[in-house]
């Protein structure tokens, strides 16, 4: 890295979220209510148990608060970084109610899972050998998350990623100011110490056919994440300077500056966060002015009101209801010609006599990713009308017996936390299926109580014994 | 290969528990229903709510009162509870279901009846038929009970202690635990008479008597029943310090030295726990805690005591218990030439000037800031004075930074001297370690 590029990294991608010191951490985690039935955990995908990990730390049990989120979560030490907290856990905190500030829970988590990375805990053993062996494809949140319960329970994991990174998105995707590549890295590493044997570079359907996994295994999950960056379809979309925003966040994750060159001013053509994410890293990376162009009004964004405010901090002009017409330039991106819109009955419409030019040298497209259906089709996989592939919502089994899938391939495009809650839960999916009416191995029960949530104690009604009371 | 985990197991006073964590004899333990669901939690015993003589006792309404500090709920926790207000008889079926459906938990009858052999011999008979592990005398009750010539009023009695134990030692085959009350100036001679009377072991604290406080607006006592208010027996966080006392002088006092604790009184967490257990107890009960949180914080319970047990290299509680009570002694043999001294973190210090104003105004006045504009500083951080400084604590006390003000040991270069040594020398022999004399 040349001494610009480092000075960029240093001032500009400061942790957006710095870490709460150790004596913070302990005031915080005293704040918590330990509500009973916490609203927080059912906010959370996978249900870590929010309170009780909270408390451990108040505690002074650092390493049981780590298990217990890692438990529920095979991503907690990403996701403390990684997730839109605001509309999750930390949305649901009790303590709105009363118009005061939710307990910062990403940041305890982060507490917990910084200290576990830090002393080396590997919370959780592999399952005993139960000779079913399960080849899982994609190497992002949710392969990795099912590889990890996978061998908990006992099943032999081959892990199959066309990459020579593991991680997929929550390496070489989340914002670089929310989360480094070390993050990921160290989460993987404390996964696949569990045993997983991982081939690297090898796309199923280009390197292997997928209908071998079939023969070769005994159940086969789809981890597989969504496709490139949508087309724009309209011309100049292949002129220099025109970039897909995930090309363009890898060379940021990769801190790889030289090949995105200097901007003047570089137009981010969406409206989700992804669109965001390429507009304040357009911004930190050096570009002077950043327009991020959507077609609808802001509060059609799908990107969420608080990464619209950073984007804002940041300095990115927003340019609302306005259409791109075509990328300018011979060779090289100039500038975007736009229709003013407006909606109606929910239709984009272009309003007549109303293009506007504005220049630039480089355009990122953040138009979201497409579905990736290739393997899918193969394997002749059941899909949704919109490309996802179609499972049973409490198994995550596809059309095929021997087929399971999770994250971004199912969802369309949702969080880290989403991807490993599926993870977790075709995990189990896939046990009930192979292992039909089989005891749980020892050391399993506890995450699987929480695929839909922990069991909190229903006040049971009076038993038999206690009939006359 | 699987780690070992630590053993949890216990065994106090011949009284089995796959973990030390009981339910202390409070409502918790109301109901076979209740004890079920703890069990399931996974707590390691329950002392079920006192059991007596039918007819059972009426209670009051408007029961227990708190004291919240600073925002805290329930530092400390107050009752005017009586004893068990259902049928003895409904108490012992539910004894035997709960026993037949939990082996291998705890579950000891906590007793309490009226001074006379025949009425503890038919009670002890009672709950032996149903499947009790281990019996529990309360004496310790502090109110409402004692009035009427039971709980305290029988713990504060050594001789009453003994005699009824040996009543019931007459009777049982399983292992009773007598159940002490702080109420008294040396708690060491009821665990005596305990002993002699053959208990096999003791439990404490009950509650100590309390009164929380008085309403501004109406002028009567706070937590009342209609205007009125009786004393009642304070417990939670606040107690522990006392109850960490009581025990250690039981597993310290040379005549009862080795008998089984059950330690009670103010655990909330796995490490109040490991508290009371390296001060001597075998297993350790709450009440509070659990009125508080529920029967779930159990698991917490268990997860950090085993976590904090792997990481010291303990396989087993006894690898523990106990181990820190030869530590706990009179002040007479404490080291007069041990010397530690304050030191302020200025890169922690956040500026409040608490630990100035605490040592300047109530301590040694040996904190001191540099004053604002002269020296060309301004700085709010202020700095011990490490001469004068009497290691007293204070300071590092009132700081609100963890890990700001620390208390550095001092190389005196002096033998160990205790105040015993001392006069046996002749009143000879000091050299003074800290300034007593304002400079
Ligand atoms: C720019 C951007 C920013 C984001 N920011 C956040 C954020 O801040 N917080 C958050 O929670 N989420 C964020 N997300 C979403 C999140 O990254 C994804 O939801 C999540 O990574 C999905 O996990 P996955 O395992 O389903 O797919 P992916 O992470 O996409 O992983 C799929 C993996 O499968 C591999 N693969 C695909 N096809 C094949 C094949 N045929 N053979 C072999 N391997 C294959 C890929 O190489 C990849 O490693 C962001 C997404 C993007 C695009
Ligand atoms: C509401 C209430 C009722 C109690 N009832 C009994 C009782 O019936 N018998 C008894 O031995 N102790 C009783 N106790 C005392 C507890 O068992 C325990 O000794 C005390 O609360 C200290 O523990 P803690 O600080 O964990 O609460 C009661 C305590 C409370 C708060
Ligand atoms: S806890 Fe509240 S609702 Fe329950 S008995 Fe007591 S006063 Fe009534």
């Amino acid at each position: 890295m040349d001494s610009n590029s480092r000075k960029i990294f240093q001032e500009n991608f400061k942790e957006i979220h710095p870490p709460l010191r150790p004596e913070e951490a302990l005031v915080e985690a005293n704040r918590c209510l330990y509500c009973y039935d916490a609203p927080c955990v059912k906010a959370c995908p996978t249900h870590i148990e929010i309170p009780r990990f909270i408390k451990q730390i108040a505690s002074g049990d650092l390493a049981g608060s780590a298990k217990t989120i890692l438990e529920a979560n095979a991503f907690g030490h990403s996701c403390a970084r990684a997730c839109p907290v605001e509309v999750l856990c930390e949305g649901a905190c009790v303590y709105h109610d009363w118009q005061e500030k939710p307990i910062s829970i990403a940041l305890l988590q982060r507490r917990a899972t910084d200290e576990a990375n830090l002393v080396g805990l590997e919370p959780f053993e592999p399952g005993p050998d139960n000779g079913f062996s399960v080849a899982v494809v994609g190497g992002g949140p949710a392969g990795l998350a099912c590889a990890s319960y996978l061998r908990r329970l006992g099943y032999a994991v081959t892990l199959f990623d066309r990459e020579k990174d593991l991680g997929g998105l929550n390496t070489h995707g989340i914002a670089e100011y929310k989360m480094t590549q070390k993050v990921s890295a160290d989460e993987i590493k404390r996964i696949l110490a569990l045993g997983v044997t991982v081939k690297k570079g090898v796309e199923i359907g280009r390197d292997a056919d997928p209908e071998d996994l079939l023969s070769g295994f005994d159940a086969v999950f789809l981890g597989i994440g969504l496709g490139e960056t949508k087309r724009l379809g309209i011309p100049g979309e292949t002129l220099r300077g025109v970039w897909d925003a995930l090309s363009f966040i890898r060379h940021v994750k990769n801190r790889d500056l030289k090949p995105l060159g200097q901007s003047e001013c570089t137009v981010i053509i969406g409206g989700g966060n992804t669109a965001i994410d390429a507009a304040t890293q357009a911004k930190r990376t050096g570009a002077a002015r950043v327009v991020l162009a959507y077609r609808r009004a802001e509060t059609d964004m799908s990107a969420y009101e608080f990464e619209r405010a950073l984007a804002r901090t940041d300095g990115v002009e927003f340019l609302l209801n306005a259409a791109p017409l075509r990328v300018l330039g011979k060779k090289k991106a100039e500038g975007v010609e736009f229709a003013r819109t407006a909606v109606k009955n929910g239709k984009v419409i272009e309003l007549r006599g109303s293009r506007i030019t504005v220049e630039c040298d480089r355009v990122i497209k953040a138009v979201g990713q497409a579905k990736q259906i290739s393997v899918a089709k193969t394997l002749g996989l059941e899909l949704r009308p919109d490309g996802r592939i179609a499972v049973d919502p409490r198994t995550l089994r596809s059309s095929h017996s021997k087929v399971f899938a999770g994250g971004d391939a199912i969802s369309g495009g949702k969080e880290v936390v989403n991807a490993a809650a599926d993870g977790k839960r075709a995990a189990y999916g896939i046990e009930k299926t192979l292992r039909p009416g089989a005891a749980l191995p020892p050391g399993n029960e506890y995450w699987v109580s929480t695929i839909e949530g922990r069991r909190v104690a229903p006040i049971p009604p009076r038993s038999e014994e206690m009939a006359h009371a | 290969m699987p780690k070992a985990t630590p053993d949890l197991s216990t065994n106090c006073a011949g009284i089995k528990s796959p973990n030390p964590f009981w339910l202390a004899s409070a409502p918790p333990t109301n109901s076979g229903e209740q004890i079920m669901r703890a069990f399931e939690y996974g707590w390691g015993g329950a002392v079920w709510k006192t059991l007596g003589q039918d007819p059972p006792v009426i209670n009051v309404t408007s029961r227990y009162g708190s004291l919240d500090v600073g925002g805290s709920k329930i530092a400390g926790f107050n009752n005017i509870e009586l004893i068990t207000d259902r049928p003895l008889e409904d108490n012992l079926k539910e004894m035997l279901a709960v026993k037949k459906r939990f082996g291998d938990r705890a579950v000891i009858a906590s007793l309490m009846v009226p001074c006379e052999r025949q009425a503890w011999h038919d009670i002890t008979a009672k709950v032996m038929d149903a499947g009790a592990d281990g019996i529990e005398l309360n004496f310790g009750c502090p109110h409402g009970m004692s009035e009427r010539g039971m709980g305290a009023a029988v713990g504060q009695v050594p001789e009453y202690v003994k005699m009824v134990t040996e009543f019931v030692k007459e009777k049982s085959s399983i292992p009773v635990l007598v159940k002490l009350t702080p109420n008294v100036a040396d708690v060491r001679y009821a665990a005596r008479a305990a002993k002699a009377g053959g208990a096999d072991g003791v439990s404490l604290i009950n509650t100590i008597n309390s009164l929380m406080g008085v309403n501004l607006d109406t002028l009567t006592p706070k937590f009342a029943v209609g205007g009125k208010a009786a004393h009642g027996g304070y417990c939670g966080p606040a107690v522990k310090p006392i109850a960490l006392n009581m025990v250690s002088q039981i597993a310290t006092d040379p005549e009862t030295k080795g008998l089984p604790i059950s330690g009670i009184g103010g655990v909330s967490t796995w490490s109040d726990a490991a508290e009371f257990m390296l001060l001597g107890s075998s297993s350790v009960q709450l009440c509070t805690a659990v009125m508080h949180y529920g029967f779930r914080i159990i698991e917490d319970l268990n997860a950090g005591l085993e976590n904090w047990m792997a990481g010291k290299g303990f396989k087993t509680l006894s690898d523990f218990i106990g181990v820190s009570a030869p530590n706990v002694t009179e002040w007479k043999h404490l080291n007069l030439h041990h010397k530690t001294v304050a030191e302020i973190d200025a890169k922690k210090c956040i500026g409040c000037q608490l630990c100035y104003v605490a040592c300047n105004d109530t301590a040694h006045q040996c904190i001191a800031v540099k004053s604002n504009g002269k020296n060309g500083t301004s700085s709010r951080v202020p700095y011990v004075v490490q001469e004068d400084c009497v290691g007293c604590n204070l300071c590092s006390l009132v700081c609100p930074v963890e890990g700001c003000i620390t208390m550095k040991p001092v190389e005196t270069g002096h033998k160990p001297l205790t105040w015993d040594e001392y006069v046996k020398n002749g009143m000879t022999g000091y050299k003074e370690v800290y300034k007593r004399v304002h400079g």
